[in-house]
C-alpha cells in the first residue's frame, strides 16, 4: 500500500498547529466538496482530505502517525512495522466529526485499525453473536453519454457496468455486466435515469440500492443545447440575408423549410417553435443567422466593387 | 473470470418520478419534519400539497445536497438554500457559455 502524507494532502507544515490544520481543511473541504466542486476528481480528493484531517486534528492520532517518522514520501510503498500496536494511543472511540465516514484508505486502516474509526469501539458482541440487521443497499451514481437524438426518439443503449454483488462470505465483488438501458424519450442533460435494484446489494435481506445514470449529451456537430432549446448556427449568403430566402434547416427529426425575411441581420434568431427537446412544453429550435462570405475570386471582386460604388454604406456609423 | 451478462432494464427519468413525503424521506435519509422545513425554506417545492404533499424526483438531489453540505461543511439550511441557488445559476451559465463559445461569437 502507499504511504499517505497527510500534511502534504492538507498543504500544511509538519509542525503546523491545530488552528492552521483546521483552516486548511475547511478551505479544501469547500473546494472539493463533491456536491459543489467542478473539479474532475473532487470525490476522491474530498475523501483524502477528510482522512487526512481525521488523523491530524486528533492529537493522539497525529502522534501515532508522526511516529512513522518524517522520511516517508507521499505515494511510497509502505508496510507498517511488524511490532506496530496502535493500542498505546488513546484515540479509540473518538468518533467521526468530519464527512466521508466510510471508505478510508488501506493505509489508514493499517495504522489505526477499525478502532480508529471510532463509533463501534467498545462494543463487545459476545461469542459468536453476529449483528444481523437489514439495511437497503447504497445507491450508485454514474454518467451516461448519449447522442442528442436519443432524447427525441427514446432508444436502448448498452452500457458496461461493474455491478457490486455480495459473495457468500459477505464480501463485495464487482461483476462486469452489460446493461441494456431503455433511454426514455424527452430525457434532458443533467437528468438521471434510475435503474431500480442495480446499486449495491442490501444487507440482511433488504433490497439493493438503485443505479442512477446522469445524462450527458455527446457534443453534436451543429446543435447546441440550452435548457429545452436547441441552437443552430445557420450560415446564409449575403444576398439571402438581403433579399430573404427559403432555406432548408436540419432539425433532429428531419429537415424543415425556413423563411428568412428580407434584410435579415447577423445574429438574428429565427425561432422554430416546438422543434427543441421534447417535453410537456417542448423546447424551440433557434436558427441563429450567420452571414457567410463566398470564396473570393476575380469575378466576385467586380460585383463587390459595384456594390461598394452604388451603396453609401458605413457599417460603423454608430461607432464614434 | 466473471462473464458479462445482459440485462434489459427500463430506465425511468428519476426527476419525473413522484414521491410522497415518506418516500422522499426514505430516499434521502432526511426526516419528514426536516423535509417540511426545506419546503418552508423554499429549497424544494411540492408539485401539489392537498390532500398530501407530492414531490418530484428533482427534489431528491437537492435534499441530498443539503444533507451533505450540512454534514460535511456545517452549512445551515439558509446557507444550503443559497448554495443550491448559486449552483443552479452556475449550471445555467455554464450551459449558456458552452452554447455561445462554440457558435463562433
Amino acid at each position: 500500500m502507499e504511504y499517505k502524507d497527510y500534511y502534504k494532502i492538507l498543504g500544511v507544515d509538519k509542525n503546523a498547529d491545530q488552528k492552521t490544520i483546521k483552516r486548511a481543511y475547511k478551505k479544501l473541504a469547500r473546494k472539493y466538496h463533491p456536491d459543489v466542486s467542478k473539479e474532475a476528481d473532487a470525490e476522491a480528493k474530498f475523501k483524502e482530505i477528510g482522512e487526512a484531517y481525521e488523523v491530524l486534528k486528533d492529537p493522539e492520532k497525529r502522534k501515532a502517525y508522526d511516529q512513522f517518522g518524517m522520511n516517508w514520501k507521499h505515494g511510497q510503498e509502505f508496510t507498517p512495522p511488524p511490532d506496530w500496536d496502535p493500542s498505546g494511543f488513546d484515540f479509540a472511540g473518538g468518533g467521526y466529526t468530519s464527512g466521508g465516514a466510510e471508505g478510508f484508505s488501506d493505509f489508514f486502516e493499517s495504522i489505526f485499525g477499525a478502532r480508529g474509526r471510532g463509533g463501534h469501539a467498545g462494543f463487545d458482541f459476545g461469542g459468536g453473536q453476529r449483528r444481523t440487521y437489514a439495511r437497503r443497499g447504497e445507491d450508485i451514481s454514474n454518467v451516461i453519454q448519449i447522442p442528442l437524438e436519443d432524447s427525441f426518439t427514446g432508444t436502448t443503449r448498452t452500457i458496461k457496468y461493474r455491478k457490486p454483488e455480495l459473495l457468500p462470505d459477505g464480501r463485495m465483488t464487482l461483476k462486469e455486466v452489460n446493461l441494456n438501458v431503455k433511454i426514455p424519450k424527452g430525457i434532458k442533460e443533467g437528468q438521471h435515469i434510475r435503474l431500480a435494484g442495480q446499486g449495491k446489494p442490501g444487507l440482511g435481506g433488504a433490497p439493493a440500492g438503485d443505479l442512477y445514470l446522469k445524462v450527458k449529451f455527446l457534443p453534436h456537430p451543429y446543435f447546441k443545447v440550452e435548457d429545452n432549446d436547441l441552437y443552430l448556427d445557420l450560415p446564409v449568403a449575403p444576398w439571402e440575408a438581403a433579399l430573404g430566402a427559403k432555406v432548408d434547416v436540419p432539425t433532429p427529426t428531419g429537415k424543415v423549410k425556413l423563411s428568412i425575411p428580407p434584410n435579415a441581420k447577423a445574429g438574428q434568431k429565427m425561432r422554430l417553435k416546438g422543434k427543441g427537446l421534447p417535453s410537456k412544453v417542448p423546447g424551440d429550435l433557434y436558427a441563429v443567422i450567420n452571414i457567410a462570405m463566398p470564396d473570393h475570386n476575380e469575378h466576385a471582386r467586380d460585383e463587390w466593387l459595384k456594390l461598394k460604388d452604388k451603396l453609401d454604406f458605413n457599417p460603423r456609423a454608430h461607432l464614434r | 473470470m466473471n462473464t458479462a451478462l445482459s440485462e434489459y432494464i427500463n430506465g425511468q427519468i428519476a426527476e419525473e418520478a413522484e414521491f410522497t413525503l415518506a418516500e422522499l424521506a426514505a430516499a434521502t435519509g432526511f426526516s419528514a419534519e426536516d423535509i417540511l422545513r426545506l419546503v418552508d425554506e423554499g429549497i424544494i417545492t411540492p408539485v401539489s400539497e392537498e390532500p398530501k404533499p407530492v414531490f418530484t424526483g428533482q427534489c431528491v438531489p437537492r435534499v441530498r445536497t443539503v444533507v451533505h453540505l450540512r454534514r460535511d461543511l456545517g452549512v445551515n439550511l439558509a446557507g444550503a438554500a443559497l448554495a443550491l441557488d448559486l449552483l443552479d445559476e452556475i449550471e445555467r451559465l455554464q450551459q449558456r457559455l458552452r452554447r455561445l463559445s462554440t457558435l463562433g461569437w
